[in-house]
């Protein structure tokens, strides 16, 4: 199991590099994983976008779609690619402490 | 006399259809199949029409040829799903009551949820191959084609079949090549997914084929819109892929009574107990084959192996016992992957597609994730297998829930 250590604290990831067990998510483990993805800082529309994930894996067990995304958090589609550059659905569940979503098989 | 309903007559509401016309009682239940049009597509077939192996006229059927008797056809569109009534209103302006309905209504390509792919170039130099008529255009497109840089283009997840685009790609390596012009050819998948394909073992396996045959993959690219005047494919990152021939696979939604009804996901697809195969927070509805939100692929393989938990779902359900028949969310698919050969995958919700042996009583192995004729056969005996085994919702020797027999796992 690949760890990464944050504070002196190894924290579990799982196969995909995201965090093994979402109970161990806080604000300023999210502000580490956005650095190593290369978003020095988390604005506020940042966060309205995490926490609106969260929400809805807290709900229906996975992160919703970037198409959901636009639709229902108020960010569109276009900025949501400004602050989470290259894939806003998989990078911004990944500084959310969610698994990657299922996506379709 | 109770009703069931079904709405759509496509492989999963006709599989349906015909298993309970054989098992519920005619003097209890009469059993309707509502469906916009007359013609059943044999649509795994559509990925041959481009490339000559198969011509349309060869893949489609009456529907009602493949209903029962005992089973009401209803020619007509759907407008409004009422749950709270029980009652579906058809464009026909009829209005259907149900003691059971079955949602069947699939899922169609939507090129106009992309900005600039829906225009007077589409059926010119973009083409889709996921309707009769695109896939019939993009055959005439090729037989005269000089060549240039085709790209396979998936816009966004979740498509039906999500190993056609990567079957498209080997059989046009080897279209161009038997034709002698492989080399004026030059060949892009351009994905929104990490790789060839969504789970690592097979993603790693279908990516090195891809490789081998000379196809470029520009993997996370996310479309944002396609520039016409420059030819090219646009990301949301403002990313780029320029095209000559732009094989398209746009978004792909529910149908749109299921948006009418207030009943879908932002893709029209009903939300669906992933076991039960019961529509969330609805009574006496049930989601089978592509119109549900299921994370199982979207296909007939899947289709089939739902109608058969399905199936004793209802026989509960309607007996007013609890549905407890749970669908592991398996699916098989053959791969096509050109010169007389093809793959094999097996897999379900919990495991991924893994190499190793398929046992089939009397025809198989067919070999799991690698090439061999033996599965391209499958693959052609299957569009009959299709027609007169699995429609008529008859037993095949395929269990509904998936086995590891013969897989390998590291």
């Amino acid at each position: 199991m690949e760890t990464m250590n944050i504070a002196g604290k190894a924290i579990e990831l799982d196969a995909d590099g995201h965090l093994a067990n979402r109970n161990d998510w806080n604000e300023n483990l999210a502000r580490e994983i956005a650095a190593q993805e290369g978003i020095p800082e988390l604005t506020s529309p940042h966060w309205a976008v995490i926490n609106f994930m969260r929400t809805v894996f807290e709900k229906e067990g996975d992160a919703p779609s970037i198409r959901r995304l636009t639709k229902e958090s108020g960010v569109d589609t276009k900025t949501l690619y400004q602050l989470f550059p290259k894939g806003p659905a998989k990078r911004a569940a990944k500084i959310a402490g969610l698994p990657k979503p299922k996506g379709c098989i | 006399m109770r009703h069931m309903l079904i709405l759509g007559g496509g492989t999963a509401g006709t599989i349906m259809a015909n298993k309970l016309a054989s098992a519920l009682d005619e003097r209890d239940w009469r059993i309707t199949v509502v469906d916009g049009t007359e013609e059943h597509y044999y649509q795994p077939g559509f990925l041959f029409v481009p490339f000559g192996i198969y011509r349309m006229r060869e893949i489609v059927k009456p529907r009602r040829q493949y209903l029962p008797g005992r089973i009401k056809f209803v020619l007509s569109g759907i407008e409004r799903i009422d749950a709270e009534k029980k009652t579906v209103m058809l464009s026909s302006g009829e209005a259907l009551r149900y003691d059971c309905l079955i949602i069947a209504t699939g899922a169609d390509i939507h090129p106009e949820q992309i900005d600039g792919l829906l225009n007077e170039e589409w059926g010119r130099s973009k083409f889709d191959f996921y309707t009769p008529k695109g896939a019939d255009r993009l055959a005439q497109f090729l037989k005269g084609w000089q060549g240039g840089k085709l790209v396979l283009s998936i816009a966004e997840m979740p498509i039906k079949c999500p190993v056609a685009p990567l079957e498209f790609l080997f059989l046009a390596d080897a279209y161009f090549t038997e034709r002698g012009m492989r080399d004026k050819v030059d060949i892009h998948l351009v994905t929104p997914l990490s790789g060839a394909f969504t789970k690592p073992v097979s993603s790693r396996v279908l990516g090195e084929f891809l490789e081998r045959k000379g196809i470029t993959v520009t993997p996370d690219f996310d479309l944002g819109r396609v520039d016409n005047k420059e030819k090219k494919l646009v990301a949301w990152d403002e990313t780029e892929v320029s095209y000559d021939l732009l094989v398209s696979i746009p978004t792909n939604m529910g149908n749109a009574c299921i948006a009418r009804s207030g009943m879908g996901n932002e893709l029209n697809f009903v939300p669906t107990n992933k076991q039960t195969l019961k529509a969330d927070g609805l009574e006496d509805v049930f989601v089978l084959g592509d119109a549900s939100n299921l994370p199982s692929s979207k296909a007939g393989s899947v289709a089939h192996f739902q109608s058969e938990i399905l199936f004793q779902n209802i026989l509960e359900h309607i007996e007013g016992r609890p549905a407890c028949a749970h669908f592991d969310g398996h699916a098989n698919c053959f791969i096509e992957s050109g010169f007389g050969k093809g793959l094999l995958i097996d897999f379900n919700y919990e495991t991924e597609p893994l190499p190793g042996e398929f046992p089939l009583p009397g025809i198989g192995p067919f070999k799991l994730l690698e090439e061999s004729p033996i599965n391209h056969y499958g693959k052609m005996m299957f569009r009959w297998v299709y027609w007169n085994l699995l429609l008529r919702g008859m037993e095949l020797p395929i269990e509904a829930e998936m086995s590891m027999a013969g897989k390998r796992v590291r």
